[in-house]
């Protein structure tokens, strides 16, 4: 028999829910109600905890997404069942491919309905299952504080992921005066992070020999929160560090050890470090294609240590010589800890400098008839001295911001990594402001990716969130149009979209009470951005930079680190 | 190539479906899949056969089933030693007449008549997976009217004390 709570008053199943809640620190929910959720918005009208109500269920997922990335709690997030949670699938995705702990309760049709094709009814628990790392339908409430403490320990452990609570409409209304043993039953579910030190030291004693030492850090070295120890690490023993999209921030751009972003648009001497390194240690990366847009011949000439909170990812593109599982907190710190002698990098490292100096990220700086994109995020990066937190959608802009901006800290950067959403960046900047308000917030977005959830703009007054929201409007979906016109022949195959009849995206932020200025002239753009980024509260800048931009360098899909386009 | 794969895994709503997804989400082909209940209540043991290309495909199928929240262990067991069993079910086309050909043919496997009919017999047998195909060769050409097996279902031999 499972031991049983005597509760000090009578609570229906919503109240225990949002309870539970809310003792685990969350302060905050996103969310869209339905008739599926009645129960629990008729509790949120009453509870102390604060809901954010967006304008699609899509855009509360990336907010909660965007809340969880920049403080590394978990987003919470309710919506009803059927359309309203079928809406939340993009998001639940989003977060399983970026590791971002979410709890998402799905309303759904009454118990006696589900199974048989009721108004509403989505099987959520079938839909959900390859796109969380748990899921979880509760069939009573009694169950419900002990489902909802597993679903937070899930979440936040381990490898971090969303978990979806499906949650029957009765057993919402439910009224209990006990529960069944709240606390955690997760028998199998045992995330490994200490690293082995036997295995440590093994790696630590080849790195200490390598010649051409190199690290390489991804998204789990920002969740860890353990750019500090990273820092710490490469500067002891000297050895240089390039990151991938998801791992920037985790060393300040202007660190003379950090060669910069690696993969497809990275910097050369990121990219050339990766190739010609004879010693590769990669923490939280998972090799992405992106990355190692060519595994049977990444890092060729290197040994590769991999460390990780998921033992699955160790070995499942690059074949690795040293793996070790752990989280990269602790990995680092147990480094540092060991006490090796290196052999000196500095030749290597001079050579890694000359790569930097002669073939740095670059464009066009003298263009004088056309505003450069590159130009305006380098000029957002002067104007904010690299202090902004930068959220971004998908597209050539984020491959621009990724490479422009000059990222100081940790989960300074907020972007849809793996899934690559379009759509992500105006709600996810919404929620990164929410949860840090007192940082400013810059968002990188084109113009097709705006026009998916532009419908959040709608709660920008309504909740007082300042952000500040600069469209690189290219008239295109830039990045498809750069992939036609290298690999395409230039056929423009729906990518260009029709001149003169793009949307008016100044009027329309007017229409949802927000400031905007449209921005086209390169000869007045520095102080034209100083002026959009000292406003007072949230304001759209429509930026009409140049059309036929392409993002490079570019390696493109399938070669190797080495073979660069764009590169003189 | 054929791996066997034991798991130990919690008795949860669903625990099949997202074990065998995880599985199809990788295009791994499962040859055979048998469940069943083990000595410990709310444990069950799942045996999977699957066809490889590469022991790197079996260890990387290996590391993603355990990482699941409701699975407790996973091993390949084919290089240990260890013991496997399926039991076949076969209705043969068996008139009068050949019926003692037929039980002499299918002594040496040990299998048992189960049920007579006027003109069929269904026998049954347990064994390796060789064995139980040998025994569906030697009454093939009688007739097979009706053939449902059960899937391997194993475990690994205890270790010989010293
Ligand atoms: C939801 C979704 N649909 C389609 C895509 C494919 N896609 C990737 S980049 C891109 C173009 C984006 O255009 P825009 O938002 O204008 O940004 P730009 O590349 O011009 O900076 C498209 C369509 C995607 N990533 N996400």
């Amino acid at each position: 028999m499972t031991k049983k709570l005597k509760l000090q008053e009578a609570v229906s199943g919503s109240k225990l829910l949002l309870d539970t809640v809310q003792h685990h620190g969350v302060d905050t929910i996103f969310g869209y109600p339905g008739g599926a959720v009645l129960p629990l918005y008729d509790a949120i009208y009453s509870h102390p905890i604060n809901h954010i109500l967006t304008r699609h269920e899509q855009g509360a997922l990336h907010a909660a997404e965007g809340y969880a990335k920049r403080t590394g709690k978990p987003g919470v997030v309710i919506v009803t069942s059927g359309p309203g949670a079928t809406n939340a699938i993009t998001g639940i995705a989003d977060a399983m491919g970026d590791s971002v702990p979410l709890i998402v309760i799905t309303g759904q049709v009454g118990t006696p309905g589900i199974g048989k094709d009721a108004f509403q009814e989505a099987d959520m628990l079938g839909i959900t299952m390859p796109i969380t790392k748990y899921n979880y339908q509760v069939r009573d409430t009694k169950d419900l504080p002990r489902v909802i403490n597993e679903a937070f320990h899930i979440a936040t452990t381990g490898r971090k992921g969303p978990v979806v609570i499906d949650l029957p409409k009765d057993i919402q209304a439910a009224v209990v005066t006990e529960i069944n043993d709240p606390f955690i039953n997760l028998p199998s579910y045992q995330p490994h992070t200490e690293p082995n030190m036997w295995q440590m030291n093994h790696m630590f004693k080849a790195l200490s020999t390598a010649k051409k030492p190199l690290i390489l850090v991804g998204g789990g070295v920002n969740y860890a929160k353990t750019s500090h120890e990273l820092i710490a690490l490469a500067e002891k023993h000297k050895i240089p560090v390039v990151a991938s999209l998801l791992g920037l921030g985790a060393m300040p751009l202007n660190h003379p050890l950090f060669f910069g972003f690696a993969g497809m648009h990275g910097a050369y001497a990121a990219n050339m470090a990766l190739v010609e390194t004879d010693f590769l240690l990669s923490i939280g990366c998972r090799f992405d294609d992106r990355l190692a847009t060519n595994p049977a011949d990444f890092a060729p000439n290197a040994k590769i240590a991999h460390i990780d909170i998921d033992p699955a990812e160790i070995g499942k593109i690059i074949h690795t010589d040293y793996p070790i599982v752990a989280d990269a907190k602790k990995a680092l710190t147990k480094m540092l800890e060991l006490d090796f002698t290196f052999a000196n990098t500095d030749k290597w490292r001079a050579e890694l400098e000359d790569y930097r100096a002669l073939h740095p990220l670059t464009y066009n700086r003298t263009e004088q008839t056309e505003i450069k994109p590159q130009r305006v995020v380098e000029l957002v990066g002067k104007i904010t001295d690299g202090e902004a937190i930068i959220v971004t959608d998908v597209g050539q802009h984020q491959m621009w911001a990724a490479q422009f901006y000059p990222f100081k800290e940790e989960r300074q950067l907020i972007t849809s990594g793996s899934l690559g959403t379009m759509g992500f960046g105006i709600p996810a900047a919404i929620g990164a402001k929410l949860a840090d308000p007192a940082k400013q917030v810059v968002l990188f977005v084109g113009d097709g990716g705006f026009q998916m959830t532009s419908e959040e703009l709608a709660i920008l007054k309504v909740y007082g969130i300042d952000i500040k929201i600069i469209i690189m409007n290219n008239m295109s979906l830039g990045m498809v149009r750069q992939w036609q016109e290298n690999f395409y022949e230039n056929r423009h195959s729906e990518s260009v979209f029709v001149e003169n009849l793009q949307p008016d995206f100044v009027m329309l932020a007017n229409a949802y009470h927000m400031d905007a200025v449209k921005l086209d002239n390169p000869l007045t753009i520095e102080q034209d951005l100083r002026d959009f980024l000292s406003h007072d509260g949230a304001i759209l800048a429509d930026i009409v930079i140049s059309p036929t931009e392409h993002v490079l360098p570019m390696i493109p899909p399938g070669n190797s680190n080495s073979e660069m386009l764009g590169v003189e | 190539m054929r791996r066997i794969l034991t798991a130990k895994v919690l008795n949860t709503a669903g625990v099949l479906n997202r074990f065998t997804g995880m599985l199809s989400r990788r295009q791994t082909n499962i040859e055979s899949i048998s469940v069943g209940p083990t000595e410990v209540e709310h444990i069950s043991r799942i045996t999977i056969v699957i066809d490889v290309n590469t022991l790197n495909e079996v260890e990387i199928v290996v590391k993603q089933l355990n990482r699941m929240v409701d699975v407790l262990r996973v091993r390949d067991i084919t290089d240990l030693p260890h013991l496997e069993r399926e039991v076949v079910l076969i209705r043969i086309h068996a008139p009068a007449k050949l019926r003692s050909e037929i039980f002499t043919i299918i002594q040496p496997f040990r299998a048992s008549v189960i049920d007579v009919a006027e003109k069929t017999i269904t026998i049954q047998s347990t064994g390796t997976t060789q064995k139980i195909e040998a025994l569906i060769r030697s009454v093939h050409p009688y007739g097979i009217k009706k053939l449902a097996r059960t899937g391997v279902t194993g475990f690994t031999r205890e270790k010989e004390g010293k």
